[in-house]
């Protein structure tokens, strides 16, 4: 243990520039990390406490609780950064059952070698993010694993939110001729990282779109508080959660190309590589089916929000169904069913 | 303007349709086209292009998919290779989730052989620097479009002095298998023909389909008004009775092809016989390394010492699997039978296991047909 004991060296700082195992020994340099860097970011009086376990009182409603893992590479990227990715997605999921989001937890799983830098600027980000999302991270956890068994840093955040009383979103709600709102424009996530990764020299200004919805949702609830279900199409993009919706409430549902907002770098990025923009990942958007008859009214305040900007109403619900599907009427007039996705899109050759 | 939405243009696209509708009521027989490359495929699908045409004139994709005719024994090849420690495969995206009998290269890869997805055969000469003491393999499947990229590879390879890349050939050229599809018995009335490859061959490989076997081709592009152009100017030769191989596509195919390109495939290649999935063996339609490039080759002789125990794997596998196929993918793609004939179909064949070409590329003929006709069976009960 000697050379790490010289390596804290005389301020009784951080030492290496890099994770090292003792990080996460659970001694003195676990200690050190947690106070000097975790702590630091997230201070709040019930983390502050160090407890094994947070204890807290909820306000009334009923609890939302979800759980999401954060594995993505590159770690920083155009547009954010795991962190700020770990608070915004456990929120939106959150936000997406109607629950005002409360609280957070925070696991991380640091990979031996990770510079203690880039480490303290996800930390940093993480912190902003829950601010900006209104949330307190009241306990959390903090390994290393050697190097080679991780890919820099993992996160797992897990979310308490409130659900205030009535309030029931749910995919059973449909109706025939409900709407379907996009709040903006889909892809960019996906394909800011796609064109960030080793491998593809393409230079593209797109910006991934991780942000919170708990506002938003707020908003659109206000507007209409007889919203059916809301999603956010993460991984598999619109055109997953847009199958996942006709196979719960078993309906056919049209959508048409031409109303869905979408960036032309992003369309461009996706005819060059071959792949679908329906079924690329989004971190700051909503699908939500609504009522034919607010739908303008609700796409009208989002409109008033950055993050709903663009919002568009992009489809409707048309038919209840045995086997459900959704189609697309294309830019051409014909239309084409928009298939769930067997697994992740490969670029294509031919 | 937007150079790409004229050629997306629902009114320009509905005057040639009608136009199509209109041509189609001259002829006295359902007309079945073929349009033989992958994107095109993909581009009609995307599209909606079926929805635009008269009941009695069908599209039908033809074998122009490059990943999807690569033989099962070639990704067990590759799977073998990924299988070995010294090794790095460095392939196109859509090969990932072909299956052989070992599994797919999605799979190896889960399994921990390294396996890398590339977007140009050029990136393998990165990892190939980066991993020096690794053998990196370049899966090098594809058509005539493909080829002059891995020249390039190759060529640079040579220039920096790179050796521990090396290819796994499968290349192929379209206009021998087009030969073989329209041999006998066969139901195509005209072929939509690929814009990608046309630009490397120019028209004259496709001319004996008009000069010796009577049918009539057009050459064009992937956006809408490009492939619905190409129907048009197929149903006016037909009811003209003319029969041509004509360019629509201009802006990016000349006739002659791309001379450039040419001389390269032929400095680097000589034509040998080829195994494509579900049509066989087809005569001169691959091609094989010739001196003084023959080492870049995983498979010849030179490398013989690299291989041997990927040989041994590779006639395991073929004992292993001595019992017959059953895919009649052949017949389906030359309109001779439907999917529905082939005693495979929906039973040892599937979308997440496939046998054939037909059924490997969700647009094909096989994997369309899965999913209308599972559908018409739930519709029925």
């Amino acid at each position: 243990m000697l050379p790490i004991i010289d390596m804290i060296g005389e301020r009784g700082l951080l030492m290496s520039e890099k994770i090292l195992l003792a990080h996460g020994s659970g001694g003195l340099l676990t200690r050190k990390l947690i106070e000097e860097i975790i702590l630091q970011a997230f201070a709040n009086s019930v983390l502050n406490k160090l407890t094994d376990a947070a204890a807290v009182s909820l306000p009334p409603g009923k609890v939302a609780v979800t759980t999401d893992s954060f594995v993505i590479t590159p770690p920083i990227f155009p547009g954010g950064n795991i962190g700020e990715l770990a608070i915004y997605g456990t929120v939106n999921d959150l936000a997406m059952v109607g629950a005002r989001p409360v609280y957070l937890t925070s696991g991380l799983i640091l990979e031996e070698g990770l510079e203690i830098n880039l480490f303290k600027e996800i930390i940093e980000s993480m912190a902003i993010a829950a601010k900006i999302a209104g949330v307190e991270i009241i306990t959390g956890d903090t390994k290393v694993v050697e190097k080679g068994k991780g890919d820099q840093i993992f996160i797992n955040t897990t979310g308490v939110g409130i659900i205030p009383e009535g309030r029931e979103l749910s995919a059973s709600k449909i109706q025939i001729g409900d709407k379907v709102i996009l709040s903006g424009t889909m892809g960019d996530h996906g394909i800011a990282i796609l064109a960030c990764r080793k491998g593809l020299s393409l230079k593209t200004d797109v910006r991934s779109d991780s942000t919170p919805l708990h506002r938003l949702v707020e908003v659109m609830l206000e507007v209409e508080p007889q919203i059916r279900v809301m999603r956010d199409p993460t991984r598999g993009g619109v055109g997953t959660v847009l199958n996942e919706l006709a196979e719960e409430a078993g309906v056919e549902i049209k959508i048409e190309v031409e109303q869905v907002p979408l960036l032309a770098q992003v369309q461009g990025m996706c005819d060059l590589l071959g792949l679908d923009p329906f079924y690329i990942a989004n971190e700051g958007k909503l699908v939500a089916i609504v009522p034919k008859e607010s739908a303008d009214k609700i796409t009208i305040a989002m409109s008033k929000l950055p993050e709903g900007k663009d919002a568009a109403i992009i489809g409707e619900i048309v038919a209840r169904s045995i086997y459900p599907q959704v189609y697309v009427e294309t830019e051409i007039k014909t239309t084409r069913i928009l298939e769930m996705p067997m697994g992740n899109q490969l670029p294509r050759i031919c | 303007m937007n150079v790409v939405n004229q050629y997306r243009d629902p009114v320009l696209i509905k005057k040639l349709a009608d136009k199509i509708h209109h041509l189609v009521r001259f002829m006295d027989r359902p007309i079945r086209l073929m349009e033989v490359c992958g994107t095109h495929t993909h581009s009609i699908f995307h599209f909606g292009i079926r929805d635009l045409l008269p009941k009695n004139l069908e599209l039908v994709s033809g074998p122009g998919c490059p990943v999807c005719v690569t033989p099962t024994n070639y990704v067990d090849q590759a799977i073998l290779l990924a299988r070995e420690p010294g090794v790095i495969l460095t392939t196109f995206g859509d090969l990932m989730r072909v299956p052989g009998r070992l599994g797919s290269l999605l799979q190896t890869k889960a399994e921990g052989g390294r396996v890398e997805i590339v977007y140009s055969p050029v990136d393998s000469l990165q990892v190939a620097e980066e991993n020096c003491s690794k053998l990196i393999v370049f899966l090098a499947v594809g058509f005539e479009t493909t080829i002059p990229l891995s020249i390039i590879t190759l060529k640079e390879a040579q220039r920096r002095g790179i050796n521990n890349l090396k290819i796994l050939n499968a290349h192929k050229l379209i206009p021998p298998a087009l030969r073989v599809l329209t041999a006998e018995n066969f139901k195509i009335d005209g072929f939509i023909l690929p814009g990608h490859v046309s630009a490397i061959i120019g028209l004259n490989p496709y001319r004996f389909l008009a000069e010796e076997k009577g049918i009539p081709g057009v050459v064009t592009g992937f956006e809408p008004l490009d492939i619905i152009h190409s129907i048009y100017r197929i149903m006016l030769q037909l009811v003209e009775g003319r029969i041509e191989i004509e360019n629509t596509y201009h802006r990016v195919v000349k006739d002659e092809g791309n001379i450039h390109a040419l001389e390269l495939i032929h400095r680097y290649f000589t034509p040998v016989n080829s195994e494509w999935r579900g049509l066989g063996e087809i005569a001169d339609s691959g091609l094989k390394l010739q001196e003084p490039w023959e080492n870049f080759d995983l498979l010849s002789n030179k490398n013989s010492s690299t291989v041997q125990s990927l040989k041994h794997g590779i006639q395991q596998i073929l004992v292993d699997s001595s019992e017959e196929e059953s895919c009649i993918c052949g017949l389906i793609l030359t309109g001779q039978r439907t999917p529905v004939d082939c005693p495979a179909f929906a039973r040892s064949c599937l979308p997440e296991s496939p046998l054939g070409a037909c059924m490997v590329s969700s647009e094909g003929t096989c994997a369309a047909y899965y999913r209308y006709d599972r559908r018409k069976g739930i519709a029925n009960v």
